[in-house]
């Protein structure tokens, strides 16, 4: 007999069957998981969890019988019956115990549930969503390279002096020139001083100091190291990939922000930050909250605490700039921006809103988002149509006139997702984001 | 250190906590138990302990512990997973494998009674039963089951990575599809000797690379004349031995266009399928077996003192929630449990060999009240299977006992008929009716290959012989033909075939798929 304990083999042997279970049931699956997350609270949007699939397609098909012709049961805890009794058939299909016969994911169900870890979810929701210019600037910035080691070269400052190869060459040297070791020096010196002492032999004792004589000679005309075998490490820049990012949230707090439109803006910003996350090691948070003017603050402050005032968007692009300027060199940081506003801004900063993103803040960012948040059934209401905003207006023109910038409008939180899709959808060269 | 009632060190454990000395101490004693009083007859046993999220793993491929790779069980996984998870399903405490040395899993989580129970149950009542039924020496091979199984796997990774994932996933869907109709029911052929099947595929590959040579491929094929291969049907039939059960044989021997790495798959697949076969017609036995074996051994530990009284009635508790059975009119009921039938048909045995009644003695003469039950036991586990065995050994005593009774149901008919029940009249036709349902051939559709005609339009032809008006259930059936024509690469009929007037209830004709 033998007892074996199996709990230290390596865990996730079925991984590769569950990789290719959700390779073949991709599309279901992504399906569901789009629906499971439409109805998710945000904050557990990222949490993975129980989808349910459909059947159809990963079905496992077999023969079996199907319902009719005549099938016998025989079956415990008869109570009243006798033989030749007859019995209503049971309403819901089959007497008991029949029909069991069903494919084994659960008695002929049409769905299939089933869970999924958090990075398998997050995968799948945001597979087809892609970063604009992330390409073009994580991999090349010449403006702050690294360097890199690579290889030896002979001449250096004393400080990259690459020692053990320099002593390697430096040991091959003397080798290969049969400098005398020091070694053979102290036999040979040894050898004359015990016949000296020992006297008599005088022609061995002659020989032998001439061969003494021969090896220091050599010894000092070959020398230890010699310039030619010393080497130094040798770098080279190579330009640094940036995997760092930062987002910037911006918002108008102002009086006529409701709650409710918090809470879209807010929706927006996580799921920007799920998404910034997968793509770079660090990001950065940075919030910005403005009325009339602006301040950087921290995330509670940023969702929860009420300010009045009246409404100038470029104090905070001002801000941004100046936050940007101090701590977010554009040429180490990935820059995203998110401003959320219900689109009022005072009647005279558009002009200057519009100067500061194009000379600016687009030129520093690798996106840049505007998300305007309406009421619910606002757009609906009777007798009271509005038109667009002033700061969509002003966007408006930007966007018309080639800026890279994406902006849409939400009114209900069921609409974040599909907005956030549209604006991070994986588009073709050349195309623009189609405006709302 | 502490005396308490029983005497210390006679007591196999204490509390809930073991180590591995303790699954020692409790396998030894059941041993003991097993193999002096009981007369088993076990493979070595191979104890493993597992986490159960491992136990998850052995679940998705069907319990055996290496397994070549597919979507399936990566689903089946996910679906229990999902299950346990909710808290819908525990997990089993045991898993045991046909093979010998007998691998038995247990959890980690289990209790030290539990791991009693299970090691009783599993690693002397499965095993046991491995060991000597017939069904299981004829048709399984226990000793090269876990080689056989790393050759599948082995061969299915290199064909992945030879042919492509997809191909080989297409392949597996297809055989996998066919996997019931893949065994051979018949006892015409002899146990398969797995060890020798991967030496048979390795000097297959050598013949073929000996024998190679490139002159040949430069000969010109030659036009058979289509009349000589126009043999005479019978001679036809004989030659592709037709009919066919196994559907998955039939393909690899005959498919005209399937590659050798294919039908080897194929081979596999029917190969694994063989071996459970066995498993699919004696679970009940098995089951029962394995129960009355843990009940017996842990009863007769606890009456040496061995186990104490808290420890018993965990192990009542436990035991009596598997053989529970519900009638047929409660929420729970979901068909006849098959731990409560074997092992109150076991018990009934035992109580007819020590206290027969005079209807015991008219029904089993031959063995009534012969005082050695377990000797009528061992030759029952060994010689039959659950249709045999129900219509050798349920008594009319055990009958009463459970309440059987007998519904007919006819689709043609609004109501249903109580054929028979627990009384002198019924007990023969009662019996009957329910080992037919243990009776895979009596409960799977029974389908053959019918005919083939390889020099015409190579149409495959299958017959399913139509039992009792009951027909395939029509949407599925079309899918597996489906992959029966990806298979056979030309067109697939099925009929259904009422086989007393011979007429054709209803045809299924299917196309392979295109650039197939």
């Amino acid at each position: 007999m033998q007892i074996l304990d199996r709990r230290l083999n390596p865990r996730g042997r079925s991984l590769p069957n569950r990789q290719r279970f959700l390779r073949r049931a991709k599309a279901q699956v992504q399906e569901a998981v789009r629906d499971a997350s439409a109805k998710r609270d945000i904050r557990g949007a990222d949490a993975g969890g129980e989808v349910t699939i459909p059947l159809h397609g990963i079905r496992e098909p077999n023969f079996h019988l199907g319902s009719g012709g005549v099938r016998d049961h025989v079956l415990p805890g008869n109570k009243e019956y006798r033989a030749g009794d007859e019995i209503q058939r049971p309403p819901g299909g089959e007497g008991g115990g029949g029909g069991s016969e069903g494919s084994p994911d659960g008695g002929g169900e049409d769905t299939f549930r089933f869970v999924l870890s958090r990075e398998e979810f997050l995968d799948l929701f945001l597979e087809d969503l892609e970063l604009p210019d992330l390409a073009k600037r994580r991999l090349v910035d010449g403006e702050n390279p690294q360097w890199q080691r690579a290889g030896y070269q002979v001449a250096g400052s004393p400080a990259n002096l690459a020692l053990s190869k320099t002593m390697r060459n430096s040991l091959s040297r003397r080798i290969a020139l049969r400098r005398p070791k020091p070694a053979e020096v102290l036999a040979l010196e040894e050898e004359i001083a015990r016949l000296e002492a020992a006297g008599g032999q005088p022609e061995t004792l002659a020989a032998l100091r001439l061969k003494l004589e021969h090896a220091l000679h050599r010894a000092r005309r070959i020398p230890w190291i010699d310039p030619i075998d010393v080497r130094y490490r040798r770098f080279e820049p190579v330009p640094r990939p940036v995997a760092q990012a930062v987002m910037f949230c911006l918002m108008d707090v102002s009086g006529s922000m409701t709650e409710d439109m918090k809470d879209l803006a807010k929706r927006f910003y996580t799921l920007l930050y799920l998404f910034l996350q997968r793509r770079y090691k660090h990001v950065e948070l940075v919030f910005i909250r403005h009325t009339h003017e602006a301040s950087e603050v921290d995330e509670q402050t940023f969702f929860h605490s009420r300010e009045t005032g009246g409404t100038l968007v470029s104090t905070a692009l001002e801000e941004m700039q100046k936050v940007v300027a101090a701590r977010f060199p554009p040429a180490e940081w990935n820059i995203y921006a998110a401003q959320a506003s219900d689109g009022d801004n005072a009647a005279g900063d558009s002009q200057k809103t519009a100067r500061l993103l194009t000379d600016i803040i687009l030129p520093a960012c690798q996106y840049y988002a505007y998300i305007e948040v309406g009421r619910e059934g606002e757009h609906g209401m009777p007798g009271f149509p509005r038109g667009p905003t002033d700061l969509w207006r002003t966007y408006e023109q930007l966007v018309a006139a080639g800026a890279p910038m994406a902006m849409k409008k939400v009114r209900h939180r069921r609409e974040i997702y599909p907005v956030f899709r549209e604006l991070f959808a994986k588009r073709a060269p050349g195309e623009t984001v189609a405006q709302a | 250190m502490n005396a308490v009632t029983h005497p210390p060190g006679r007591l196999l454990y204490e509390g809930a906590d073991w180590n591995f000395e303790t699954l020692r101490r409790i396998h030894d004693a059941c041993e003991e138990v097993a193999l002096g009083e009981m007369g088993l007859e076990i493979y070595p046993n191979r104890i493993e302990v597992i986490s159960s999220e491992q136990m998850l793993d052995a679940y998705a491929s069907t319990g055996l512990p290496l397994f070549y790779r597919h979507w399936s069980f990566g689903k089946h996984f996910a679906q229990h997973e999902a299950l346990y998870r909710r808290g819908l399903r525990g997990l089993a405490y045991e898993i045991v494998i046909n093979s010998d040395p007998c691998l038995s899993y247990v959890m980690e989580e289990n209790t030290a009674t539990m791991q009693a129970l299970v090691i009783a149950h599993a690693a002397f009542g499965h095993n046991h039963f491995f060991r000597n039924n017939r069904q299981f020496k004829d048709w399984t091979d226990a000793r090269g089951i876990l080689d056989y199984l790393e050759f599948a796997r082995n061969f299915v990774a290199k064909c992945e990575e030879r042919h492509g994932e997809a191909a080989v996933e297409r392949l597996l869907d297809s055989a996998h599809a066919l996997m019931t109709h893949g065994v051979h029911r018949q006892q015409a052929r002899r146990a398969p000797d797995l060890k020798r099947e991967q030496e048979r595929e390795r000097e297959r590959l050598q013949h073929a690379e000996q024998i190679y040579d490139v002159l040949w491929s430069t000969l010109p094929t030659k036009d058979v004349a289509p009349a000589e291969l126009h043999a005479d049907q019978a001679k036809r039939k004989a030659l592709l031995q037709l009919p066919q059960e196994n559907i998955l044989y039939f393909l690899e021997k005959s498919a005209p266009r399937l590659e050798p790495w294919q039908r080897e798959i194929l081979r596999i697949v029917r190969q694994i399928a063989q071996y459970f076969h066995p498993q699919r017609q004696t679970k009940m036995m098995n089951e029962g077996c394995a129960t009355y074996t843990h009940h017996r051994i842990l009863n007769r530990l606890h009456e040496q003192g061995r186990i104490s009284d808290g420890a018993m009635l965990e192990i009542l508790h436990s035991h009596s929630s598997v053989i529970l059975q519900p009638e047929f009119d409660d929420p729970r009921y979901g068909g006849l449990n098959p731990y409560a039938l074997g092992f109150a048909m076991m018990e009934d045995i035992e109580r007819i060999c020590r206290t027969p009644t005079a209807e015991d003695r008219t029904w089993f003469p031959d063995w009534a009240g012969c005082g050695d039950q377990m000797a009528v036991l061992r030759e029952a586990w060994a010689e039959y299977r659950d249709e045999s065995f129900i219509l050798q050994f349920l008594s009319p005593h055990l009958m009463r006992k459970l309440r059987l009774f007998h519904v007919s149901d006819d689709a043609e008919q609004p109501v249903l008929h109580v054929e028979a029940i627990h009384d002198e009249a019924g007990y023969r036709r009662l019996r009957s009716a329910l080992a037919r349902q243990y009776d895979p051939s009596w409960t799977d559709a029974d389908i053959q290959v019918a005919d083939v005609d390889l020099g015409g339009d190579r149409r495959l032809i299958l017959e399913h012989r139509v039992n009792a008006g009951r027909l395939l259930e029509e949407g599925e059936a079309r899918q597996v033909l489906r992959h029966l024509a990806a298979l056979w690469s030309y067109d697939v009929l099925l009929q259904e075939v009422d086989p007393a007037s011979g007429a054709v209830l209803k045809q299924h004709a299917v196309s392979p798929p295109r650039g197939a």
